[in-house]
């Protein structure tokens, strides 16, 4: 495999990472005001508040990757996606502040305000991840250096819109499930009716994108024709989301929360096996004007020093982020430090 | 407003903002590793509550500096494409390696920091100190580095690319080494220790004053004072070969700086001025012959001026002129409230000197003043270079944004950053009235919480 494929796979992982990590928190954030109590409430935040901004972190390396290994994708995502990565970063740092300002004071009504906060935030980053994929797919007009030269609008098409729809249902089931392993009592009740609603409302909005990719994207099949054995992947995602209500009637939430972080997986491979080798499809004469990892990476030899490095480090943030999380296993509890 | 000035006020406030957090990161991470090698070798437990206290405090900055950071992974993107395809290659495998391990060190460790005082040895916190300081240090590594060769390129050669001409990696070690980025890197990190030293002072002089924590607030204004009056003769030898390097490889900065429009034997050097950019005049206190002593170490030789350099690569002169004058001043401010510190100290009169207090807790602001003026000294002062002599910051620029996306942004970032420092503020405002924690309470754990969740309540 040359570098390029490497450093390709490298990223997929972080960005794998991101989506399970950051994942489950943004779909609590987007549960959020479903909670009834104020009790419900403190336990939602809880449930995420030791590990939210160390998962964020994988968004970092994500972007730092994609400087380092493919800058060209760096730079024409970057500026072409300008106003929806505002947006994304809006929602990245409003979160942070409602999280962090919501138990300041117990007014109920400064506590409403930070909920309200809290919870679009999170939808507006979720929506807005999935919009930007969206474009990615279904491709985005760039001329023949590279440059994006649509418009702010064009972001907004009926596909990525879908799309976005679909990640904050995604999303949204996975919090839920994260939040069922993760709580007790009458708050546990309370979200173990939403599992079922969240994997209804991800089931549709999959079957449309599915559909739509189908007749809309034939870039995006090709490889099925190819390869028919990959039609097995959507297949098997189908059928690792049907077993999650399986396990939650069994009280095996811990397993459910795995069968999730499976079907994310196999949902970000099937993205990754429909673009490859592209990154960024082009709408304008696709052939020569696509991003693919070979005409956007960096020399052989930064490459090579990149896996390196990766080689060494990852393992070790890997090992340490395992620590953390068998430190804050178990059921929240809400005790005099919490939010 | 065009976007490349846009841009560039977007870029100067995300980093100046980002640039409050780091260097006390980096500072305190080093009176960590002061204090509790105290308290190792004494046993002596004031020394255990100090550091107990900074790590908190270490911790909340963190926080801030990761969300602000957060901003800096896009900015080069959004607002300078063109700029990152052309330094990519160059900068890539560098940023990878202080992105993995400069993280790693320094929050992997935090944890045991915070919690570990009950689950590890003494030793092995200790091992954890020094570790996350390493990791804060390392972090500024890269980003000076890479900085550094935006001044002083080496190791690479340019190529050309479907996407026009880029830089490529041909030495690892020649661009790490760029001839700048040894000595900018010593200046970087002693500000950032002085950070460390100052923000230290002026909190034990508020105890002073205050009557509260006395012993653990004499300890600290002692190790403050001394740390930082060390810390500023160090600087005093580092700005030198700083600004000797900066004569060497950037003369229209070093004009600029002191406003050298003529290029003259005996060149003076301007204690206070302003410059007058139509006359091309300076008007200031000024001392002959100190800048060709400074550089070249005889009186005579002149320094070059801006006569000598084509007109349209002059950087600003009058603010680059007034930023390392500011910088330069807060130095001299610094140096006496240390040197008037160190002498009441050694008499045992500091405590009654509240005329000194008072100064004292308000000079945690001294060492930010210097840096944010400093950095923005010696990056106007290689405009119109983005790269210098290779990219102007005009090439660099995105080419598919307009004025109002980027005036949009701005004002995003500054309401956004408004709410971040107000609860910086706050924070650091309430940790330090509730002071240094009674060793008996053992809540490690929730405070360990706390700290994952970028430090809330106690």
């Amino acid at each position: 495999m040359s570098f390029e494929v490497l450093w390709y796979v490298v990223i997929a992982f972080a960005i794998l990472f991101y989506i399970i990590l950051d994942g489950f928190d943004l779909g609590v954030g987007a549960l959020h005001l479903f909670g009834k109590t104020d009790l419900d409430r403190r336990t939602f935040l809880n449930a995420i508040g030791p590990v939210w901004d160390g998962n964020e972190v994988w968004i970092v390396i994500v972007m730092g990757g994609l400087f380092a290994g493919f800058p060209n994708v760096y730079a024409t995502l970057f500026s072409g996606f300008y106003n929806l990565l505002m947006f994304l970063i809006a929602g990245l740092m409003f979160r942070a502040v409602a999280i962090e300002f919501r138990s300041k004071r117990e007014s109920e009504s400064w506590r409403r305000l930070w909920d309200r906060v809290f919870c679009f935030a999170s939808i507006l980053v979720a929506f807005v991840l999935g919009v930007l994929l969206g474009n990615v797919i279904e491709g985005i007009p760039l001329d023949d250096q590279q440059n994006y030269v649509g418009s702010f609008s064009d972001f907004f098409r009926p596909y990525p819109l879908l799309v976005g729809i679909t990640a904050v249902a995604l999303f949204s089931m996975h919090g839920a499930i994260y939040l069922a392993m993760k709580t007790e009592g009458e708050t546990h009740t309370l979200v173990r009716h939403w599992i079922g609603r969240t994997i209804l409302f991800f089931i549709l909005c999959y079957v449309l994108t599915t559909a739509a990719t189908l007749i809309y994207m034939p870039h995006m099949t090709d490889c099925c024709r190819d390869t028919p054995l990959l039609v097995v992947l959507p297949l098997l995602s189908f059928a690792v989301i049907l077993s999650i209500p399986y396990l939650i009637k069994k009280g095996n939430d811990g397993w459910a929360f795995v069968a999730s972080c499976g079907s994310l997986a196999i949902l970000l491979a099937l993205f990754g096996i429909g673009t490859f080798p592209n990154i960024v499809y082009s709408t304008v004469s696709p052939e020569t004007n696509s991003l693919t990892i070979f005409n956007t990476s960096s020399s052989q030899k930064t490459l090579g020093i990149l896996l390196i490095v990766v080689a060494i480090g990852i393992p070790l943030v890997i090992a340490y982020g395992w620590w953390v999380y068998r430190i804050f296993r178990g059921k929240v509890k809400i005790e005099k430090s919490s939010y | 407003m065009d976007v490349l000035f846009l841009s560039r006020i977007q870029f100067a406030i995300n980093t100046c903002f980002h640039y409050l957090y780091p260097p006390i990161s980096i500072g305190i991470g080093l009176m960590l590793v002061i204090m509790e090698g105290l308290y190792l070798k004494t046993k002596d437990p004031k020394y255990k509550e100090m550091t107990t206290f900074w790590i908190k405090i270490f911790a909340l900055t963190f926080a801030l500096g990761v969300a602000t950071g957060l901003v800096q992974t896009f900015a080069f993107g959004t607002n300078w494409s063109r700029y990152s395809r052309f330094v990519g290659d160059v900068f890539g495998s560098a940023l990878a390696a202080e992105g993995v391990f400069a993280f790693f060190l320094e929050a992997g460790f935090l944890g045991i920091l915070l919690f570990g005082w009950e689950k590890v040895g003494p030793k092995i916190h200790y091992f954890a100190t020094i570790c996350v300081c390493l990791g804060a240090h390392f972090s500024a590594v890269w980003i000076v580095v890479a900085n550094s060769w935006m001044h002083t390129p080496a190791g690479f050669h340019i190529v050309n690319s479907p996407t026009g001409p880029r830089a490529e990696i041909t030495n690892f070690w020649e661009m790490i080494f760029n001839p700048s980025a040894m000595d900018r890197l010593c200046h970087v990190t002693i500000a950032c220790w002085l950070t460390g030293a100052f923000f230290v002072i002026s909190v034990g002089a508020y105890y002073l004053l205050k009557q509260k924590h006395l012993v653990i607030a004499r300890t600290m204004i002692r190790l403050g004072l001394w740390f930082g009056l060390i810390c500023l003769v160090l600087q005093l030898v580092s700005g030198d070969s700083s600004a000797r390097i900066v004569a060497k490889y950037q003369p229209a900065k070093l004009a600029a700086f002191e406003g050298i429009y003529k290029t003259v034997p005996h060149t003076p050097i301007s204690v206070i001025g302003w410059v007058d950019a139509k006359k091309e005049a300076v008007y200031s206190i000024a001392i002959p012959s100190a800048l060709s002593w400074l550089t070249y170490r005889n009186f005579e030789t002149p320094v070059m001026g801006l006569d000598q350099i084509p007109r349209d690569e002059w950087p600003n002169v009058p603010v680059v002129f007034q930023m390392y004058h500011i910088m330069v001043m807060t130095w001299v401010v610094m140096f006496g409230i240390a040197v008037l510190g160190v002498w009441y100290l050694r008499k045992n009169k500091l405590e009654h000197k509240k005329w000194l207090l008072w100064p004292m807790i308000f000079s945690v602001v001294l060492p930010h003043i210097g840096q944010q003026c400093g950095w923005i000294g010696t990056e106007i002062g290689r405009q119109p270079w983005i790269v210098y002599k290779i990219l102007k910051t005009s090439d660099g620029v995105s080419t598919n944004l307009v004025a109002p996306q980027v005036l949009g942004s701005i004002i995003m970032f500054i309401v956004i950053y408004l709410l971040l420092f107000g609860l910086f503020l706050f924070l650091l405002d309430r940790k330090i009235k509730h002071g240094p924690e009674d060793l008996d309470q053992k809540h490690d754990e929730l405070v360990y919480r706390n700290v994952m969740t970028g430090m809330r309540n106690e």
